[in-house]
């Protein structure tokens, strides 16, 4: 094995387990629930952070928020959450210095995953014409299969 | 029409606004899967948000579950608990 072949964070066991989750979302169709439910809509899956750098460029806030509500629902798929009752918001998109987003975990969705051993939430988001998608990456601390919502209820 | 089928009839029109399902919502039957009649998961928030307006309740986070929108009657069943309390 040739060392580039090796995880960037050396501080995780090779044999790490991992899940992925995707999802794609239409921008015009973000566009027409903001048009329609408003706040309602904002407030209720975005943080203030979220809205704050969708809300700075001009007409991107749209495309900023179906890209971050792609990263949400990724996060979902990707640690089994789609049964578990959680807020929206306890999953945020961070945007850093270097223009990279990360995601950031809080509250009870927070609490599962560190439950479940989520060593790591990776993200990669990307949007063309009107679509914006996002993948998410859960590294596990242990390479044995991760426990599920169900089984932590 | 009692109030149980006007809320049935409330939810089908909602469904028929915002599920973007690719059935009619009128023909579907009460226990029929919405997600797979074509409701993806951003069609699932607007009958959720729709809901909220059509039958002044609010559903708390930890009813924010794809079960609870999977069919017209799993949707009656969580309407009938919020209204109920």
């Amino acid at each position: 094995m040739y060392s580039q072949d090796l995880p960037s964070d050396r501080s995780l066991p090779l044999s790490a387990g991992g899940r992925l989750g995707y999802d794609l979302v239409q921008i015009s169709r973000i566009e027409e629930s903001i048009n329609h439910f408003g706040d309602s809509f904002k407030q209720r899956f975005f943080t203030i952070g979220e809205l704050n750098y969708a809300h700075l460029g001009e007409g991107l806030c749209a495309q900023r928020l179906a890209a971050r509500f792609a990263a949400k629902e990724a996060v979902i798929k990707a640690l089994k959450l789609s049964e578990a009752g959680i807020g929206w918001r306890e999953i945020e998109v961070r945007k850093l210095h270097d223009g990279d987003c990360e995601i950031v975990l809080h509250g009870r969705v927070a609490q599962l995953a560190r439950a479940m051993g989520v060593a790591q939430v990776l993200v990669s988001m990307s949007h063309d014409g009107d679509y914006a998608g996002a993948m998410v990456s859960v590294v596990f601390a242990q390479a044995d299969t991760p426990p599920e919502f169900d089984s932590l209820s | 029409m009692d109030t149980a089928d006007q809320a049935e009839t409330q939810i089908r029109a909602v469904l028929r606004d915002y599920g973007r399902l690719n059935v009619d919502s009128n023909a579907l039957d009460k226990g029929a899967d919405l997600y797979q009649s074509g409701m993806t998961s951003h069609a699932s928030v607007n009958v959720m948000l729709a809901l909220e307006g059509a039958f002044d309740v609010e559903f708390p986070d930890h009813m924010l579950k794809r079960n609870v929108f999977t069919s017209i009657q799993s949707i009656r069943s969580a309407l009938n608990e919020l209204m109920a309390g």
